[in-house]
């Protein structure tokens, strides 16, 4: 009886995408016409996993229940269940219950062992089988792959797994499974089919249950069994040979043979390989299978000898045909793990020199801790960010006065309107701030980035003040950075008084600002109101900053054209919009409509148009 | 894990507890008894539980070994000073029980009850059921008397009340179905009581052996409180040991380390619990086993940085003495499925190349097989070293036998 086909097809329980890769990797080499999984099943994680069958990319859904997955794909005859122990149980009787579900591999250790006794009893009563608990699976070359089995596609490929052997092979260990395979392919045309079982106390599914089926399997020409210490298994397996069931020849080694020189009991690697009994150690078991017939070497060691020996006798009496070799299809290679392995490169989308969180967080290379430590401030940390620039303090502490200033204009300036506007309709946090930072252009919000232009463009071309000014003029336009609403000579602006103050006691370089102040003194003789105003006087500061800091002219031209003019003003006008926004939502406004009076109706008649 | 063995008086402890919590049973149990240690004054634990001083008391090891009555280490009918002295005499010491010798640390003190029947039970899983053994004839000459021992078979899918459990009296059969009910919840894989009494409605449990199946941890920790798996009797850790234990217990790898001769010629570092078993048992094959100095394993992908303290412990324990012939080391495993051969190699080179004097001073010889995920890169590591550190290594992969490592660093059979 076979468990599997190369029709075979699985749903598995858990979203384990490489697991299920490498079983679709199989199957492509193998020459699977159709993917061995159908689905997933995935009870906090339904959706969809993308996975490679050859080249081509498919999308595999995983449902919510195991009973959906059933009832949409009733091709499925087996279940690969990736559940954690404690969950292995429940979700085993589920796929007992289905009616298409007739093998059930179960791959978590530490299932306890009352749970699995009458899991398997349940299978035994609906006549299905389950493989496991506690195993990798196994594998059926060239038909089907359960989960993780067979190693790496290197180890598939060069056990020839790919293609039908002659051997059967049923192991207790999982680890020892690639070995095994590995051994066989070397010493005869490879296995036909190789499953382990499971260290537990009580694998579901027992060696003599897979070495019966296996001898009922008339492509298999002979047996390979790898027992363990522990547990009386094996004493079944010698019963069906002694009873005449199992004919074919059978090659077995009890691992554990060490045991007798351990002074007291050593837990080996799993469950059931605890020899406390006589009967259950390894040298009386491997007795026993030898008095009945079986093939059993004096050591592991001499098992690849033993394989070969069989073999080469059951070719030579014609049992065994030559196999008839093909070369598997060439499986693409994973872009990862070439690039692993250092094969391939490839150009990355993105560079980044700012910022740095793969180890400690760092700004352009100074840790996060020693920015913290060393007391600097946000200016610092702008300055890395930024400019990549360790500031020095008086720099920083001019970016913070600027924040300071710049933070908020009041309710009524264009930006921070709309951001009351979005807010008292509703909008989040950063909807509403957007929609102020969106209200800032060429008319609001701009007057840095225009003065602080112009005044580098009219001093790199040599303009004295009075050109400059004169340039407007002749040009038509409005001299950047000039005039104001309210404030005059007589009503002096503290802000830009503080700025000043502060740039005359600590800039190193201050000629943008003397450069602007000689030109207030020409326009103001016009008009008391035509004075230097706070954005002009910001744009002539950053320029004066960045020259402080040492940038020739071509470097202040990049800045500029990078943004720079504009970046602290966003930065500063994010802070009020946040506190209008926040303040809105406090007060418990209301949706604003604009009062019919506020606008002009002054609507064409219709006869007109 | 498995199937581990609990102290007695813990098993009495759960007894109690699961008859207190289910008075429906009709039964009782009062657990005298406590549990003395290194650390117990005795004078604190006579202060709370009145009874030590009151009663006459039982004394006996509770270290996982039975046949405590032939070996002389069980004290019956004493006072509590008495019981103190004796206690006194014995622990901290070593003694030989069969072949074990080890170090008594745990000892249970209960009371003396006098009593007239003594009954014997056990409870033990099989593929398909539980079996239960009861005997109106308990006592340690129990295996003499097997012909009245008799079997109950319970069907891992049945109940207990479908079992016809014959003859008995109306109080032993509903004590029957209550243990078997303790031991299904609390998912006991094996339970001895022999001998015990029955006073009444009381359980007087005189002698317990149990073992818990430790994967239901995940349901059963409240019932089991602070339950403990002391290991073997005579499995004193040493410092070594006791290190790849707190590594092992911190990862979600696999290291295991068991020393079995310190001064050993053949030391195996393998990878994989299978392998290791089969690595072993390749030297006891040989016939060098009384030559191998320790048993155990790395596996389930650790990281470089375990494997390097791994590979630390063990080259530094077999350096320490020298052997005219020098040493032989053994880094095997087989094919590995998840293990990346590269990154554990690399925590094993580390450690190599910093006890390159003592290799060399001991003259090791090394011999490495490895297969897996990138493989080829770990082999290529080890061949580098041996010109490095001018050490022998020999280096194969899967085209060479597992084992085949072992009897060319033996130099074939003994």
């Amino acid at each position: 009886m076979n468990l599997f086909e190369k029709e075979t097809k699985a749903i598995v329980f858990g979203r384990q995408a490489v697991a299920v890769q490498s079983m679709l990797d199989f199957d492509f080499i193998s020459k699977r016409e159709t993917p061995s999984v159908v689905c997933f099943v995935s009870p906090d994680r339904p959706g969809f996993e993308r996975l490679f069958f050859g080249n081509k990319e498919i999308l595999f859904p995983a449902y919510k229940t195991i009973t959906e997955a059933v009832k949409k794909h009733p091709d499925a005859t087996v279940m690969v269940n990736f559940a954690p122990s404690r969950f292995v149980y429940q979700t085993t009787v589920d796929a007992l219950n289905t009616e298409n579900i007739k093998t059930i591999a179960i791959i978590a250790e530490g299932v306890p062992e009352r749970e699995t006794r009458a899991l398997s009893s349940l299978a035994k009563e609906k006549g299905k089988v389950i493989i496991g608990p506690a195993t990798v699976g196994g594998v059926i070359a060239g038909k089907f792959k359960i989960g993780n089995a067979g190693g790496t596609i290197e180890n598939i490929i060069s056990s020839k797994l790919y293609r039908s052997g002659s051997v059967g092979l049923v192991t207790k260990s999982g680890g020892m499974l690639n070995e095994m395979f590995n051994m066989i392919a070397r010493n005869s045309d490879g296995v036909y089919e190789g499953i382990a079982i499971g260290g537990d106390r009580y694998p579901s599914s027992s060696l003599a249950d897979h070495c019966l089926r296996l001898e009922e399997t008339p492509d298999v020409k002979f047996l390979v069994l790898l027992g363990e210490v522990g547990g009386l298994e094996e004493y079944k397996v010698a019963e069906a040979l002694k009873s005449g069931r199992i004919k074919k020849p059978l090659i077995a080694w009890v691992t554990g043979t060490c045991s007798k020189i351990f002074p007291t009991e050593v837990q080996f690697g799993h469950a059931g390989a605890r020899a406390g009994a006589n009967n259950e150690t390894a040298d009386s078991k491997n007795a026993a299978l030898k008095e009945v017939g079986a093939i059993v070497p004096d050591s592991f060691d001499d098992l690849p000898e033993q394989i070969k020996k069989t073999y080469d006798e059951l070719k030579s009496k014609g049992i065994i045909q030559e196999i008839k070799e093909f070369v598997p299809p060439q499986l693409p290679m994973d872009y990862d793990a070439l690039m692993k392995q250092g094969l391939i490169r490839r150009h990355a989308e993105f560079i980044n020199t700012i910022a740095d969180e793969r180890g400690e967080l760092s700004y352009s290379g100074v840790p996060i801790t020693k920015i913290i430590k060393e007391k600097h401030s946000i200016g610092y940390a702008i300055g890395l960010l930024w400019l990549q620039k360790k500031l020095p303090e008086y720099a920083s502490e001019f970016i913070e006065l600027l924040i300071t200033i710049f933070a908020d204009h009041g309710p009524c300036v264009s930006g921070a309107h709309n951001t009351m506007v979005a807010a008292r309709a509703g909008k989040d946090l950063i909807s509403s701030v957007a929609s102020g930072l969106l209200t800032m252009g060429p008319r609001y919000g701009a007057a840095q980035e225009e003065s602080g232009r112009y005044y580098f463009w009219a001093r790199k071309e040599g303009l004295t003040p009075q050109e400059a000014i004169d340039y407007a003029k002749k040009n038509h336009i409005p001299l950047p950075g000039f005039g104001h609403k309210v404030k005059s000579t007589k009503n002096i602006d503290w802000r830009e008084k503080i700025l000043i103050e502060f740039v005359r006691e600590k800039f190193p370089y201050t000629e943008y600002l003397d450069y602007c102040l000689e030109m207030e003194k020409i326009t103001t003789k016009v008009s008391d109101k035509f004075i230097f105003n706070i954005g002009g006087i910001s744009g002539a500061l950053w320029l004066d900053l960045l020259k402080s800091l040492g940038y020739t002219d071509d470097e202040v031209s990049e800045l500029i054209e990078e943004g720079i003019l504009t970046s602290i003003n966003v930065l500063s006008r994010i802070i009020g919009y946040i506190g209008h926004h926040l303040e809105q939502n406090r007060l418990k406004e209301n949706l604003y409509r604009v009062p019919y009076d506020d606008v002009l109706y002054s609507l064409p008649k219709e006869e007109d148009l | 894990m498995a199937q581990r063995g609990i102290r007695e008086f813990h098993a009495k402890k759960l007894l109690a507890k699961f008859l207190k919590e289910h008075p429906e049973h009709g039964f009782g149990y009062e657990s005298k008894i406590v549990l003395v240690t290194p650390e117990t004054s005795i004078k604190e634990i006579a202060a709370e539980n009145p009874w030590l001083t009151s009663e006459h008391l039982v004394v006996k090891p509770d270290m996982l070994f039975g046949k405590r009555g032939k070996h002389g280490l069980i004290l019956l009918n004493a006072k509590l000073e008495e019981a103190e002295k004796w206690i006194n005499e014995r622990i901290n010491q070593e003694v030989e029980v069969g072949k074990t010798k080890g170090v008594l640390t745990h000892f249970l003190i209960e009371p003396f009850v006098p009593h007239e029947k003594e009954y014997y039970i056990a409870i033990k899983t099989e593929e398909e059921g539980d079996r239960i053994y009861f005997s109106n004839i308990g006592g340690i000459e129990i295996e003499e008397k097997w012909e009245h021992v008799k079997e109950f078979f319970v069907p891992i899918l049945g109940k207990i009340d479908d079992v016809n459990i014959g003859e008995l009296s109306e109080t032993i059969k509903s004590f029957i179905k209550t243990l078997y009910t303790f031991f299904v919840e609390y998912d006991f894989t094996y339970l001895e009581i022999n001998p015990f009494a029955i006073v009444g409605k009381e359980i007087v449990p005189l002698d317990f052996v149990a073992r818990l199946d430790d994967t239901a941890l995940f349901k059963d920790s409240e019932k089991w409180g602070d339950i403990e798996f002391p290991t073997p009797f005579g499995r004193n850790l040493t410092k070594e040991e006791e290190f790849i234990r707190s590594l092992d217990e911190k990862t979600g790898a696999s290291l295991k380390l068991t020393i079995l001769n310190p001064d050993g010629y053949v030391w195996l570092m393998v990878a994989g619990g299978g392998a290791s078993v089969i690595y072993t048992d390749t030297v006891v094959d040989l016939g060098y086993g009384n030559e191998l100095a320790n048993y155990g394993e790395y596996s389930g992908a650790p990281s470089e940085e375990e494997t390097y303290l791994y590979a630390k412990t063990i080259l530094d324990l077999m350096t320490r003495k020298k052997d005219p012939r020098g040493k032989v080391l053994i880094i095997g495993g087989g094919i590995a499925n998840f293990t990346d051969v590269a990154k554990t190699f690399k925590g094993i080179v580390k450690a190599l190349s910093e006890y390159k004097d003592k290799l060399k001073e001991n003259n090791v010889k090394i011999f490495v097989r490895r297969g897996g995920p990138n493989y080829q890169a770990g082999l290529a590591m080890m061949k580098k070293l041996e010109k490095e550190i001018e050490v022998p290594i020999e280096v194969h992969g899967p085209e060479l036998h597992m084992t085949r490592v072992v009897k060319m660093a033996l130099g074939g059979e003994k």
